[in-house]
């Protein structure tokens, strides 16, 4: 994981080893500073002898001048170390955001795609606050403890024993308390992200609760699992409570002790062993052993939660996509036949159930072709194989002669242009969103493919016509006007064949017919597979496939189903009885 | 090295300050909930924070005697000195211990209970808010109360306020004993504190600039990765793939910047503090020591004279000085968030709950031998609505037949804007009157009215004669079972939401509505039959299976009235087929209100009436309809998009 992870440090690694260098700088100057003053203050006591107040102008002088190091030092390490950590972050998001780039139809659904976006921000996000806390605390810490108590060694001789005694108290109960909160957090915070998901389900739903009067039993329901939460979370909280009063303890100890032996060799010794520096220095050097593994269990918690995120960071940047381009690829569809032999298709290798199954079609370049079935039969399925966004499980599809898997696939999904069942279109004018279809597109031809959509009448109702700005999500425009912008945007590709999937369901019939003439009279050559819950929009195809449960369960035109095929002839009978009796939804 | 946190920002670039009444409120709550833990707390705080400050003293008379006994070396006698000093010492240490787990401990107990009564208050009271409430407010912005509004308030309690409150005291104390010694000194110390705060603030400042910036950068970052990730299939199909790339790199360039800088500022502040902090220190020394060299007179409130054993105190005093100083200021913009966090809790407490005058209740009713009718615990099936006079003390008990009535009723959500314009709908008891239109017409709106989630401006409502603004909220829409589009189930098995709608129904009895709804025959295929759990919002069930679940738990319920809005319209013809089966059996015997976008659903009702714009424009069966060639006829000959 460490591995996949480090790969997107690359430009960023300089300023994270100048980072740890310049640390290393600040960390020995740190400690150094005590052993001067302890110098200087030895250097009072001899103010009315041996010293002058130029010795303790001097020190305080060299002082000044290594705290004025240190200061760049640290800035220094500051300003590489947020560039390490926020290169490193946008690293990373601009990797995870290519490999999504590069996922196929199956890859893609493996992930949903809010998912996506937590992995993106905030995981990210974690990554970046542990790796800035690794390359600055994870070693100042190490480095400010050993120094500290080697410092404490040479200076204090056997005042420095007084470590041996608390460093492993104070290891030990850190480790303590982290170990048996860790999990307990672990736990309470997934009961909490539970209660929040039910406040959240409540709110959504609030219609629901209020129409069944419902309030007091879900102030109930609530009640309970916040009780819960409450009793749980003050069990965690109070284990770490405890971290507090070690690190007090801890403090005290030291004090006492450096003062009581400190005092005792000092005077036994007649100041031989021991001056008032070294004993405040010592003060100081238990300080900042102390401090120093405080910050280390701090990492230890901080790491462990982004642990998580990295995992899911990992998740994405290891996936493999499962579709790739060949290795010599064809870079020209010749025309827009279509050929399906014995297609079998699972979409996923587990699955027990093909989805499609024994699937044998012949399309000619330039037919219309329909396909009819009720909802999960596989009629997206059978279409999204055409431009390859999955590949088949076993047999062959064809497009334009040739396999599928052979062609280069921006060239075969130029080729084969497909408006998706669940569409989007992007925040931006009409026109950026329909120059998806093509970057180079001339405003004539953009207008040209609108009429043949029907969707230049509402589009020149607009105030700012074809510069509307069309909201995140296509908010702003009718679910029938949203599709005929998504017909608009595949024509632009100039596209072989053209594919459908249930792209006009929200367009009442007139305008759908419209449509069907216009794609007869303007595009002739162009292949046009329609999926469509509506027999009217299929009726006047060549040829109209109706799938059941995977299968292929007749085909022909619209008089031949009606002899040859139950399942379209009740369909057909269903719709016609009722007029047009699902002319919106 | 403490974490610095930005100062926060308001939206013109200034601090923010802290609404006083606010934390004043947290603070009356959280003493109202614990009158005796919190001033133990409190008492706890004080003494930390005084023996905090003491050993300066400890020490500085360790060190004189350490100084007076140096030079002889003479342990004995020196141990009658310092020996005492140093027990005194520990045993306050010993107390400050047992006092700071006693206020750690504390302070845990209190903070999570605290959040807990905080949250229930809060969802109690969103429970009792006006459905208005719900739709005028992101549903996101309301879950912000329970997620960061409630992490900022922990902060607060938990840490910001013992924490200023304990840096506070030590400040003040170790300022009076730096007095005490030396009045000189302490000029010295406040200077440089002075200007060690200067440093900060600048720095901070910069750093809270573009931590806001990085904040936008974030929101922009996430609105495009949130578009893409959601249209990818899209940018497959357009190969956009590298298009999307480059776009992607220009606002992620953006975020690295702003990151970058923000976070190279909020760096900064720990060094610096330090350094200064350590500049300060061989500020005082040398001063210390000039002072001593030259034998200045001291000035002080102890009277004490220039030694080595007052600077040597003094050198610890100043750097736990700076450091409370420092933790004080941090803590201030934990301060700010947590109130201005408390601020908008008590907005959601302080919105004024849906208010409720109905006197007239519903009632199990049955038919004693003279044909009158009367209250009776048992389920009859047979409801009456009770209705108590004020005006001679009796009550009368009218059958509960599902007749509504609407008489000229105008509406609009909001002051000066009117939806609805004198609409009057008359249902007859077992009549299906449908709703036909396009979106923003106002059929929905209708329904809000009839169940009273809002309020109408002018005109009359009446539900078997009775004006509904005289019948208690909870028994009239206990009376009215409604099935939405858009479905929202609870977690819990699909028995617990089939059961939400009545809660005593038994176990066969919600099987029984089940089936009615034709949801049974699904429902014995899944893993655990009627046990399996559903989890956000039924995600594993398809949305044709959801309605289904939805329709059963209006049916257990069995409500004499039903309002179906757009309960069939995202459901695929052949699915809406075995769910209008369903419904059909439902709405047999009841009034029902239907809302739907596929006239297939609406054909075989009694009544049909066509709005637009607020208002009703054609009314009357769907023959008549046909016949008058209006707008219905042209919906329904395809000619017309509805949207």
């Amino acid at each position: 994981m460490i591995k996949t992870l480090a790969k997107s440090i690359r430009e960023f690694k300089l300023p994270s080893i100048l980072t740890l260098i310049f640390i290393m700088g600040e960390v020995l100057i740190e400690v150094s500073i005590p052993f001067i003053t302890r110098d200087m203050i030895n250097s009072f006591e001899n103010l009315n002898g041996s010293a002058t107040i130029e010795d303790v102008i001097k020190k305080g002088l060299m002082l000044v001048g290594l705290a004025l190091i240190s200061l760049c030092c640290g800035g220094i390490a500051a300003l590489t170390c947020a560039k390490a950590s926020a290169g490193f972050a946008k690293n990373l998001r601009q990797d995870m955001f290519s490999k999504v780039q590069s996922f196929s139809f199956k890859n893609i659904d493996k992930f949903s795609s809010s998912s996506l976006v937590t992995r993106l921000t905030t995981d990210v996000n974690n990554v970046q606050m542990s790796y800035m806390m690794i390359i600055r605390t994870a070693v100042r810490s190490p480095m400010n403890f050993i120094f500290s108590i080697v410092m404490a060694y040479i200076m204090g001789g056997a005042l420095a024993t007084t470590f041996v005694v608390v460093v492993p108290i104070l290891i030990f109960g850190l480790l303590m308390v982290a170990r048996k909160a860790m999990p307990a957090f672990r736990r309470v915070f997934k009961k909490y992200d539970r209660l929040n998901e039910s406040i959240e389900e409540n709110v959504r739903g609030m219609r629901v609760v209020k129409g069944f009067s419902r309030e007091n039993f879900e102030k109930q329901k609530f009640q309970k699992a916040a009780d819960d939460i409450t009793t749980d979370f003050t069990k965690a909280e109070r284990i770490v409570a405890f971290n507090g009063p070690l690190m007090q303890f801890c403090m005290y100890f030291n004090m006492i002790f450096i003062l009581t032996v400190g005092s005792f060799l000092a005077i036994s010794s007649g100041g031989a062993k021991l001056k008032y520096g070294e004993i405040s220095a010592m003060l100081t050097y238990g300080v900042q052993i102390l401090m120093s593994l405080m910050m280390l269990s701090m990492i230890y918690v901080m790491i462990t939660i982004s642990l998580e995120s990295m995992k899911r960071i990992c998740e994405v940047l290891e996936e493999q996509p499962s579709i790739t381009n060949p290795v010599n690829p064809i870079f020209e569809v010749k025309d827009g036949s279509i050929e399906f032999k014995d297609v079998n298709f699972k979409y996923n290798d587990n699955a027990k159930r093909y989805a499609l199954e024994n699937v044998n079609l012949n399309i000619k370049s330039g037919m219309t072709v329909g396909v009819l079935g009720g909802t999960g039969v596989g009629k997206s399925t059978l279409v999204q194989l055409i431009p390859r966004l999955y590949d088949v499980t076993d047999g062959v599809v064809m497009v334009g002669g040739e396999d599928v898997r052979n062609y280069d696939i921006q060239t075969l999904r130029n080729s084969v242009a497909m408006v998706l069942q669940k569409n989007q279109l992007f925040s931006g004018t009409i026109k950026d969103n329909l120059r998806w279809g093509n970057e180079n597109a001339t405003d004539e031809e953009i207008i040209e493919v609108c009429k043949l959509a029907q969707a230049d009448e509402f589009i020149e109702k607009f105030p700012d016509k074809y510069d509307t700005y069309i909201e995140q999500g296509g908010t702003n425009v009718s679910g029938g006007q949203k599709q005929r912008l998504c017909i608009a945007r595949a024509l632009l590709k100039n596209p072989k064949v053209l594919i459908l999937d249930d792209s006009t369901s929200a367009v009442d019939t007139k305008t759908d017919a419209f449509i069907r003439n216009g794609f007869k009279n303007y595009i002739p050559d162009t292949t046009k597979i329609i999926i469509a819950q509506r027999v009217s929009s299929v009726m006047d195809a060549d040829l109209i496939v109706v799938l059941d449960n995977g299968k292929v369960s007749a085909f022909g035109t619209h008089e031949e189903l009606l002899k040859t095929s139950d399942i379209y002839r009740e369909v057909y009978e269903q719709q016609m009885s009722g007029g047009g009796s699902d002319e919106e939804k | 090295m403490k974490k610095n946190n930005p100062p926060v920002l308001g939206p013109d670039g200034k601090r923010k300050k802290i609404n006083m009444s606010s934390l004043k409120r947290v603070l009356k709550m959280l003493f109202n909930y614990y009158p005796v833990l919190l001033p133990i707390i409190l008492v706890c705080i004080v003494f930390a924070a005084i023996t905090a400050s003491v050993p300066a003293v400890f020490q500085q008379q360790v060190l004189q005697a350490i100084e007076k006994w140096i030079t002889s070396g003479d342990w004995e006698s020196a141990k009658q000195e310092i020996i005492p000093k140093i027990i005194l010492l520990g045993s306050l240490y010993a107390l400050s211990f047992i006092g700071v787990i006693v206020q750690s401990q504390l302070i845990a107990i209190i903070t999570q209970g605290f959040l807990g009564k905080m949250r229930k208050t809060m969802f109690d009271g969103m429970q009792n808010l006006p459905i208005k409430y719900f739709d005028t407010h992101k549903h996101g912005d309301i879950m912000s109360f329970y997620t960061n509004d409630i992490d900022t308030l922990r902060q607060l309690v938990s840490q910001a306020l013992p924490t200023i409150l304990q840096a506070s005291i030590v400040v003040i104390s170790v300022f009076s004993i730096m007095l005490w010694y030396s009045i000189w000194m302490t000029l010295v110390v406040v200077f440089g504190v002075a200007m060690l705060f200067m440093v900060t603030r600048i720095v901070g400042g910069g750093s809270a600039k573009y931590f806001m910036k990085q904040q936008k950068s974030v929101a922009k970052t996430e609105g495009y990765v949130q578009e893409i990730m959601s249209g990818q299939k899209v940018v497959k199909v357009f190969c956009h793939e590298d298009k999307s790339r480059e776009q992607f790199e220009k606002v992620n360039n953006e975020l690295f910047e702003d990151s970058n800088r923000a976070h190279a500022y909020a760096n900064c502040l720990g060094p610096i503090n330090m350094n200064i902090g350590n500049i300060l220190y061989v500020i005082i020394a040398t001063v210390g020591g000039l002072f001593l060299l030259s034998k200045t007179p001291n000035f002080s409130i102890s009277g004490l004279a220039f030694e080595i054993s007052i600077i040597i105190p003094f050198l610890n005093m100043t750097k736990q000085f700076t450091g409370n100083v420092n933790q004080v200021s941090q803590q201030i913009n934990a301060i700010v968030m947590g109130v201005a966090g408390a601020e908008r809790i008590f907005a959601l407490m302080d919105e004024i709950p849906e208010t409720d005058e109905g006197y007239v209740t519903l009632v199990n009713a049955e038919y004693d031998e003279n044909g009158n009718l009367r209250e009776t615990e048992k389920r009859t099936r047979l409801w009456a609505w009770k209705h108590p006079h004020q005006a001679d003390g009796t009550v009368t008990y009218t059958e509960l037949k599902g007749e509504v009535t609407l008489n000229d009723v105008d509406f609009g959500y909001v002051e000066g804007k009117q939806v609805l314009h004198n609409v009057s709908v008359y249902a007859n008891p077992g009549e299906k009157v449908a709703f036909v239109g396009a979106t923003g017409a106002g059929k929905t709106t209708i329904t809000n009215l009839i169940n009273r989630f809002y309020d109408i401006a002018d005109g009359k409502i009446r539900y078997d004669g009775i004006n509904i603004n005289k019948i208690r909220k909870s028994d009239l829409r206990r009376s009215l079972g409604i099935v939405l589009q858009e479905t929202n189930l609870f977690t819990g098995t699909v028995m617990d939401n089939i059961r939400y709608g009545r809660l005593d129904a038994t176990d066969e009895e919600c099987i029984e509505a089940a089936k009615l709804a034709g949801a049974d025959d699904f429902i014995t295929r899944l893993p655990n039959s009627y046990d399996t759990e559903l989890v956000n919002n039924g995600s594993n069930l398809s949305q044709g299976q959801r309605q289904l679940i939805a329709i059963a738990r209006a049916a257990v319920a069995d409500p004499p009235v039903m309002i179906l809005d757009e309960a069939t319209s995202s459901i695929d013809t052949h699915t809406e087929a075995i769910v209008q089966r369903g419904m059909d059996k439902l709405m047999q015997g009841r009034t029902v209100f239907v809302i739907a976008h596929r006239l297939s659903t609406v054909k075989n009702s009694d009544v049909i009436m066509v709005l637009d714009q607020g208002r009703i424009i054609e009314r009357g069966n769907h023959e008549k309809l046909i016949a008058e060639k209006g707008q219905y006829y042209q919906l329904y000959t395809g000619a017309f998009e509805l949207e």
